[in-house]
């Protein structure tokens, strides 16, 4: 269930099918393990063990990191893929999933043909699952980690005698409580069944929640105590389809009819769509997608089927299509809004809506705003970003020298007469051309950032300089004669002034 | 021209002397307005060497001036949307932001990086579009084909009809015929002494040349942009008295 940080590929790809292989977190005292493979599991590691400790016992393991925020998205994700047994699902813990299946199971022909259509499934997607079918959430929860089968059907009146020979660890009590109840000699759930419930509830009446509190969990398990699921709802998809009656060749007549259906669900919900998928179905069972995406959430029809424009070329008709849909993958809450008194929409409205024309075609990092960072590297002092909308602002705190107005990217290394060690350009040679220095301002030091470069970085001179013909240009030495970081200093060309 | 005499002149003086108040009338135009009939947004052409930034300060302080003619002098916080082609960038330099800051208002720079010059021309026509944009400047390198005559018509109706001023910059490129209503040929010159250090440049100053215009007459002049006012200054060169020789445009005007 767990899985690695990182590239999302399985962290066992590529290596022999016997690497004892564990997935770390950070513990209080270093790395713990996560989770391992069986391979490891032989070899004698435990879950919540340190690392350290476990590379003592097998000095082969490899360690890889755990993502933890990446298994709850995942379980979340599992969950609602499991409704197609069940319309009620809810995640149980980190690593489990819970399915009402009361009145489902039928529909799969009875409770093990339903569990071994589901472990199948799962084992299709690449899990091995444990599963169980019990009268209660907690028996379940209890069968399907502690019994010896991986699948198993416990019917009503079994519940009490199939839990009773497991440990009390099977009843969701945290540590503590099963270390206690160990100690007062309750090795099974058995015995604690045969204890008095005046006595238990006595014991742990100053329980404040229910993984400390036996009783109750035992009335759960045995169903004494309801114990209802609570799933999290369906997400609205919002998504418009049309079928039709024979396959067509060319969707793009249909994109405006769609656009229209989809922005009136939209409407309905007080959405506005950020990201737009238009799945073409052709009739051998192949499925086209184009993405588009917009910089501000939008329900107008005729934008959105613009997007699409000239973006069909990726489609491959095959034989023909046979029902298109146009989903809203990402949608924001967007309120009605009023155009302005002469009747065109507000300024910036009509900016997003260019930008989503322009990022369609052009790609999506084609149109970018200008930031600045706090930074004295010019390289690092601005940053284009495709955020809609930034504002050029000077950061507080950073000098105002005038700074070219275009930049070369990389810089571009100049062969430069000067006097030595340190002496301003005097004439230089770029593409091929000469420049005869006649003014020159400078030099502007700049020293290396030593927090971000390695320790070689080379400081650089920043000189302004104009040559016989007023061209001003930004040329800079990189490092100095005796820095000792390289041979004699390069010089480079880094920007035209206005 | 609008002078709606019956309405807004008294009766006797339209009965008694209409052609001298016409011409007191004719007088009180501006003398940039009486030659261009109508300020409106149009299409302006730039050629500049891409080794030198002359070419796209030049636009820049057009464009920003443009912005505030347009929209009424108010400083609305639209942006300027500048397309540049990839090899116009690998050529001449990407557009800076540190450069930017202080030369622009507030609404700032999307720039806009278009693989060739169709792009570019595809996406100053989108651009000339959106109402909400205070102009368009759009970079290209050298002549390439798609750059016609045709282009530039297109260009120059979207610019008059939709109120957005287009500015094109060509870097290394020889004028080839177009409808732009205002064509540059833009260098540097010696910037002007600093005040402070006479080994260091000062306020960067350009040759600009005006060769071909619609609404008034070519010339050449000294170009500099004026930051705070956010205006494009023009002087007379010192020994060009026959370009200067026009009465309105003496000693110091501006585009």
């Amino acid at each position: 269930m767990s899985r690695a940080k990182g590239n999302g590929k399985a962290p066992d790809v590529g290596l022999p099918g016997d690497t004892p292989l564990v997935l770390a977190r950070e513990g209080a005292h270093g790395l713990v393990v996560h989770a391992l493979n069986a391979v490891a599991r032989e070899a004698g590691i435990g879950t919540g063990a340190r690392v350290t400790d476990m590379r003592a016992l097998c000095p082969e393991l490899i360690v890889a990191d755990a993502d933890l925020d990446g298994d709850t998205r995942a379980l979340e994700r599992l969950v609602l893929w499991c409704r197609r047994w069940s319309p009620v699902s809810a995640a149980d813990g980190t690593d489990g999933v819970v399915l009402d299946a009361t009145g489902a199971s039928h529909l799969w022909g009875g409770d093990g043909p339903m569990l071994s259509h589901v472990q199948e499934t799962l084992a299709g997607i690449g899990f091995s699952a444990r599963l169980a079918m019990a009268p209660t959430h907690g028996a379940a929860w209890a069968l399907a980690r502690f019994a010896g089968d991986t699948r198993v059907v416990c019917e009503d009146e079994e519940v009490a005698g199939q839990l009773a020979s497991l440990s009390p660890e099977a009843l969701r009590l945290n540590g503590e409580t099963v270390l206690l109840l160990r100690r007062l000699g309750l090795k099974t759930i058995g015995a604690l069944i045969d204890i008095p419930r005046l006595s238990l509830a006595r014991r742990f009446a100053d329980a404040d929640d229910d993984r400390s509190h036996p009783l109750r969990r035992l009335d759960q398990a045995l169903g004494r105590v309801a114990e209802p699921v609570f799933g999290p709802v369906d997400p609205v998809r919002h998504r418009a389809l049309v079928r039709f009656a024979e396959p067509v060749m060319d969707v793009a007549p249909h994109v405006a009819g769609l656009a229209r259906d989809l922005c009136r669900r939209l409407a309905r919900h007080g959405l506005g769509a950020r990201a737009l998928r238009l799945a073409a179905y052709r009739v051998d069972g192949e499925t086209g997608t184009v993405d588009v995406a917009t910089a501000q959430p939008n329900r107008d029809p005729e934008h959105l089927a613009r997007l699409f424009e000239g973006r069909f070329d990726w489609l491959d008709p095959g034989f023909g299509i046979d029902a298109i849909a146009l989903e809203a993958t990402l949608a924001e809450p967007l309120e009605e809004a009023q155009a302005r008194l002469d009747g065109d929409p507000e300024h910036a409205v009509e900016i997003a809506r260019l930008v989503d024309r322009l990022c369609a075609r052009l790609g999506p990092d084609a149109v970018v705003w200008p930031g600045l960072n706090e930074s004295h590297i010019p390289e690092r002092a601005e940053s284009w970003m495709p955020t809609f909308g930034a504002v050029l602002r000077m950061p507080g705190g950073i000098c105002s020298v005038e700074r070219p107005l275009r930049m070369l990217d990389p810089p571009e290394p100049v062969d430069v007469l000067y006097s030595l060690p340190e002496g301003p350009p005097a004439q230089f040679v770029w593409r091929r051309l000469v420049h005869r220095v006649l003014r020159h301002a400078g030099p502007e030091r700049i020293a290396p950032e030593w927090w971000r470069e390695p320790g070689s970085a080379r400081l650089r001179d920043y000189y302004r300089i104009e040559d016989s013909d007023g061209r001003r240009y930004w040329l800079f030495r990189d490092g100095l004669h005796d820095d000792g970081r390289g041979g004699p200093p390069r010089w480079f060309l880094h920007g035209l002034f206005a | 021209m609008n002078i709606m005499m019956p309405q807004t002149l008294p009766r006797v003086a339209v009965r008694v002397a209409p052609r001298e108040v016409l011409h007191r009338a004719l007088q009180m135009q501006p003398a940039s307005a009486r030659k261009a009939p109508a300020r409106r947004a149009r299409l302006c052409e730039v050629f500049a060497d891409d080794r030198d930034g002359a070419g796209a300060a030049a636009v820049l302080a057009m464009a920003v001036q443009a912005a505030g003619q347009t929209s009424g002098g108010a400083r609305d916080g639209r942006p300027l949307l500048w397309v540049q082609q990839r090899m116009a960038t690998h050529e001449g330099g990407a557009l800076s932001a540190r450069g930017l800051a202080g030369r622009v208002p507030e609404g700032g720079v999307i720039r806009v990086a278009a693989r060739n010059a169709a792009d570019v021309l595809w996406v100053m026509e989108e651009g000339l579009r959106c109402k909400g944009l205070a102009g368009v400047i759009g970079e290209v390198w050298g002549a390439p084909a798609v750059l016609d005559f045709t282009a530039s018509r297109r260009l120059s109706l979207r610019a008059e009809a939709y109120g957005v001023p287009a500015f094109l910059l060509h870097l290394s490129a020889t004028p080839r015929p177009s409808v732009a209503c205002e064509r540059w040929r833009v260098r540097s010159l010696a910037s002007s002494v600093h005040p402070f250090d006479p080994q260091s440049p000062g306020e960067a100053r350009w040759d600009m040349e005006l060769f071909r215009a619609r609404w008034r007459r070519p010339g050449r002049w000294i170009g500099q942009h004026d930051r705070a006012a956010h205006r494009l200054d023009l002087a007379a060169p010192l020994r060009a008295g026959a370009l200067a020789d026009e009465p309105g445009e003496g000693k110091r005007q501006s585009a």
